[in-house]
C-alpha cells in the first residue's frame, strides 16, 4: 500500500527546482532534528563506558575511549540506589496493574445501561478531567488522610484515570452486543462476562493503557517531591534529581563507594560526581528505551482512539 | 417481579463501582475542600481551628503587600511570557508533520519520527541530567566550542537567566514537538489523495501543494490543539521549571504553578499560597469554558 503511493508519486515528480532545493532542505533539517534527539542519549552512554578521567576533562565526544564497564558495578553498590529501583519498579508494576484493571472495569460498567444511576456516576468520574484542587490544597488533603509518606500516595490517586477510562469505554462499545448478550443468555453474571467476555476482546487498548500508565509511573517525580520525605521511599527519579542539584551528598558517595567494586581504583575507574550521575541517567533511562521499540506499536493506536473521541 | 431483580442487578453493578467512586471522592473531590486554607491563617502542624480565620486577607494581602504584589507581578510575566512564547511557536509541529509528509526515503522518515517522539517519554528529572551533562562547563558543549576557540571560558547556560524563557521553550520543544506532530501527521495520513493528484496534474510543485491542500486540510486540527493551549495558558504544570531552576535564574523562570509551590513548600505560606491556587484555577475553568465556546461558535464543536 505504501510502496504503491510512492510508486504513483515518482511517475507523477516532475523536477521542478523549487522541488529539488526543498528536498535537500528537508533532509538537511530533518537529519539535524533526528541528532539533536539521539545524540544526548549517545553522549552520556559513551561516557559512562569511557576512562572516567578522560570523561571528566571534557574529552569524550563522539567515540568512547579506554572502555571500561566499573561505572555500572559502582552504582550497583550504592545501597540508597537500589532501594530507590526498587520502589520505581515496585510502583510501576503495582501501579500499571491497578490502573489497568480499574480502566477496563469501569470502561466496562458504565457502558452498561442497566447500572443504577449510571449517567450521574459517570459524569461525576469524568468531569475530574477538568479541574484539580491545585498541589497545595493536595498536598494537606493527603497528610490529613495519613497518606503522607506511604508508598500507596504512588498508587491511589491514579488508579481512576478517566482518560483511560473513556478509551476502554469506546472500545468495550464497539464490542457486538451479540456477544455479551450470548454470554448472559448461558447464564454468566456482570463479573464473569467482564472476565471471559471483554478482557479477551478489549486486549489492545489494555496494552495502549498499560504502556502509558506505566511510562507515567516509572517517571513520576512529583508526588515525591510533594508527598514523601522518607528516604526509604525515594524513587529512582527523586534520587537522579538529588545527585545533580546536591553535590555535597554526592561527593561523599564517591568517597565511600569508590573503592568499593574495583580493586584497583585506577584514576580511569574511580567514580567521580560526574560519572555517578551519568550512569544513573542512563540507568533511569534504559527502561524506558527498552520498552519504546513495542511501545510505538501502541502509542499512535491510542493517540489516534484518542482523536477520534476528540 | 422481573423488573425487581433488574433493579437488584442494578444496584448490584452500582456496588461494584462504588469503591472506585469513594477513590475519586477522595482524592479529586475531597482536595477541593482544602480550598478553604485560603481563608485561614494556617501554620501546620497546627490543625484549623475557628479563631484563625481571616476571611478575605490573603487576597487583599496579594495587592496591598508590596514586595508580594512585584513578586506576583513578575511571576505572571513570566507565565505569560513562557506560554505566549509556545503559542506564538504552536505552528512548529504542524510544520514538523507536513515537512516530514514529504520525505520519500520511507526509512529515513521512520527513523526521524521515532527518534524525534523519543525524548516525550522521559521525565523532566532526566531532560534536566541530559541538559546537565550536555551544557555544564565540561559538558560538550563548552568543550567542542572552546576546542574551536571560539569561547575561552565555558559559557554558562543553566546557571543564567539569560534568554531563559526562550530556553524553556526549546527545552520544551525538544521533549514534545516529535509527540505533538503525530496528531497532524495522523491528519496528514487522512487527506484525500486524490486532492493531491489532481493538484499534482495542474502543475503543482510540491511547495504549492502543501500551501494550498496539506495545510488546509489540517489546520482544523491546529485550532482545536491551539484552543486547548490557551485554556491551559496559566498551567505551564512545574516540574520542568522545578528542576531547571536555579538560585541564578529563579527570578525569570518560576511560572504561576512553580510559584505556588515554593511558597508553600519553600517559605511556609500555605494559605497565602493555597489563595493564589483558588484565583488560578477560576481563572482556568473561566479560560476553558471561554475557549470551548469560541470553539463551538467557529468550528461547531466544543472539546468539553
Amino acid at each position: 500500500m505504501a510502496s504503491e503511493k510512492v510508486k504513483v508519486k515518482k511517475a507523477h515528480r516532475k523536477q521542478d527546482p523549487v522541488d529539488i532545493v526543498m528536498s535537500v532542505v528537508t533532509y538537511i533539517v530533518y537529519t539535524f532534528f533526528a541528532f539533536v534527539c539521539v545524540y544526548p542519549f549517545y553522549y552520556i552512554f559513551i561516557n559512562t563506558i569511557s576512562s572516567n578521567d578522560l570523561s571528566g576533562r571534557g574529552k569524550i565526544t563522539f567515540w568512547p575511549k579506554e572502555i571500561h564497564f566499573t561505572n555500572y558495578i559502582n552504582v550497583s553498590h550504592i545501597p540508597s540506589l537500589m532501594d530507590a529501583f526498587k520502589v520505581s519498579l515496585s510502583r510501576t508494576v503495582v501501579g500499571t496493574i491497578l490502573t489497568v484493571f480499574a480502566s477496563a472495569f469501569l470502561g466496562y460498567m458504565f457502558s452498561r445501561e442497566t447500572m443504577w444511576m449510571r449517567k450521574i456516576w459517570y459524569r461525576l468520574v469524568i468531569a475530574t478531567m477538568y479541574f484539580n484542587a491545585g498541589i497545595i490544597p493536595f498536598f494537606i488533603t493527603m497528610k490529613n488522610i495519613g497518606l503522607y509518606n506511604s508508598f500507596w500516595v504512588y498508587i491511589l490517586p491514579t488508579v481512576v484515570s478517566p482518560f483511560y477510562i473513556v478509551l476502554c469505554k469506546t472500545f468495550v462499545e464497539s464490542v457486538p452486543k451479540e456477544l455479551t448478550d450470548a454470554a448472559e443468555l448461558d447464564g454468566a453474571g456482570t463479573i464473569r462476562t467482564f472476565t471471559s467476555v471483554i478482557i479477551p476482546v478489549i486486549k489492545p487498548i489494555l496494552a495502549t493503557v498499560a504502556i502509558f500508565t506505566a511510562v507515567a509511573q516509572w517517571n513520576s517525580f512529583q508526588d515525591t517531591l510533594l508527598l514523601v520525605s522518607e528516604p526509604k521511599l525515594f524513587t529512582l527519579q527523586f534520587t537522579l534529581y538529588q545527585y545533580i542539584n546536591q553535590a555535597s551528598s554526592l561527593k561523599a558517595l564517591v568517597n565511600s563507594t569508590g573503592n568499593a567494586a574495583s580493586l584497583a581504583a585506577s584514576l580511569a575507574h574511580a567514580a567521580t560526581a560526574t560519572s555517578i550521575r551519568m550512569t544513573v541517567t542512563i540507568v533511569v533511562v534504559a527502561p524506558i528505551l527498552l520498552v519504546y521499540p513495542i511501545f510505538q506499536r501502541y502509542f499512535v493506536k491510542g493517540i489516534m482512539i484518542g482523536a477520534v473521541k476528540g | 417481579m422481573k423488573l425487581n431483580r433488574k433493579k437488584v442487578r442494578g444496584f448490584r453493578e452500582f456496588l461494584y463501582v462504588l469503591p472506585f467512586i469513594v477513590l475519586v471522592l477522595i482524592f479529586a473531590y475531597y482536595p477541593l475542600y482544602g480550598w478553604v486554607y485560603a481563608f485561614y491563617d494556617y501554620k501546620p502542624p497546627a490543625p484549623l481551628s475557628p479563631d484563625l480565620f481571616v476571611g478575605f486577607k490573603w487576597f487583599h494581602y496579594m495587592i496591598d503587600n508590596e514586595v508580594k504584589r512585584k513578586q506576583i507581578f513578575q511571576v505572571l510575566i513570566n507565565t505569560f511570557a513562557i506560554s505566549g512564547l509556545s503559542m506564538a511557536f504552536s505552528w512548529f509541529p504542524m510544520m514538523f508533520a507536513v515537512f516530514l509528509n514529504e520525505i520519500r526515503c520511507q526509512p529515513f522518515k521512520k527513523f526521524v519520527q521515532t527518534v524525534t517522539t523519543l525524548p516525550n517519554f522521559i521525565s523532566w528529572v532526566l531532560v534536566y541530567s541530559i541538559a546537565f551533562c550536555v551544557f555544564n562547563s565540561t559538558g560538550v558543549v563548552n568543550s567542542l566550542l572552546m576546542q574551536a576557540g571560539i569561547i575561552k571560558t565555558p559559557i554558562m547556560f543553566l546557571q543564567s537567566s539569560e534568554h531563559i524563557w526562550f530556553k524553556m521553550w526549546l527545552w520544551l520543544t525538544w521533549k514534545n514537538a516529535g509527540w505533538a506532530a503525530i496528531m497532524y501527521i495522523a491528519a496528514i495520513t487522512g487527506i484525500d489523495e486524490e486532492l493531491i493528484d489532481a493538484a499534482k496534474v495542474d502543475g503543482a510543485n510540491r511547495w504549492k501543494t502543501i500551501w494550498h491542500i496539506t495545510i488546509p486540510s489540517i489546520l482544523p486540527t491546529y485550532f482545536v490543539l491551539l484552543f486547548l493551549n490557551m485554556a491551559n495558558f496559566l498551567s505551564n504544570g512545574m516540574e520542568q521549571f522545578f528542576v531547571f531552576q536555579n538560585s541564578f535564574n529563579k527570578d525569570y523562570i518560576q511560572v504561576l504553578d512553580l510559584y505556588v509551590y515554593n511558597l508553600a513548600m519553600g517559605s511556609g505560606g500555605y494559605s497565602l499560597s493555597t489563595a493564589i491556587g483558588v484565583l488560578k484555577s477560576l481563572v482556568s475553568i473561566v479560560l476553558l469554558c471561554v475557549m470551548n465556546t469560541i470553539s463551538k461558535a467557529t468550528r461547531g464543536e466544543g472539546f468539553i
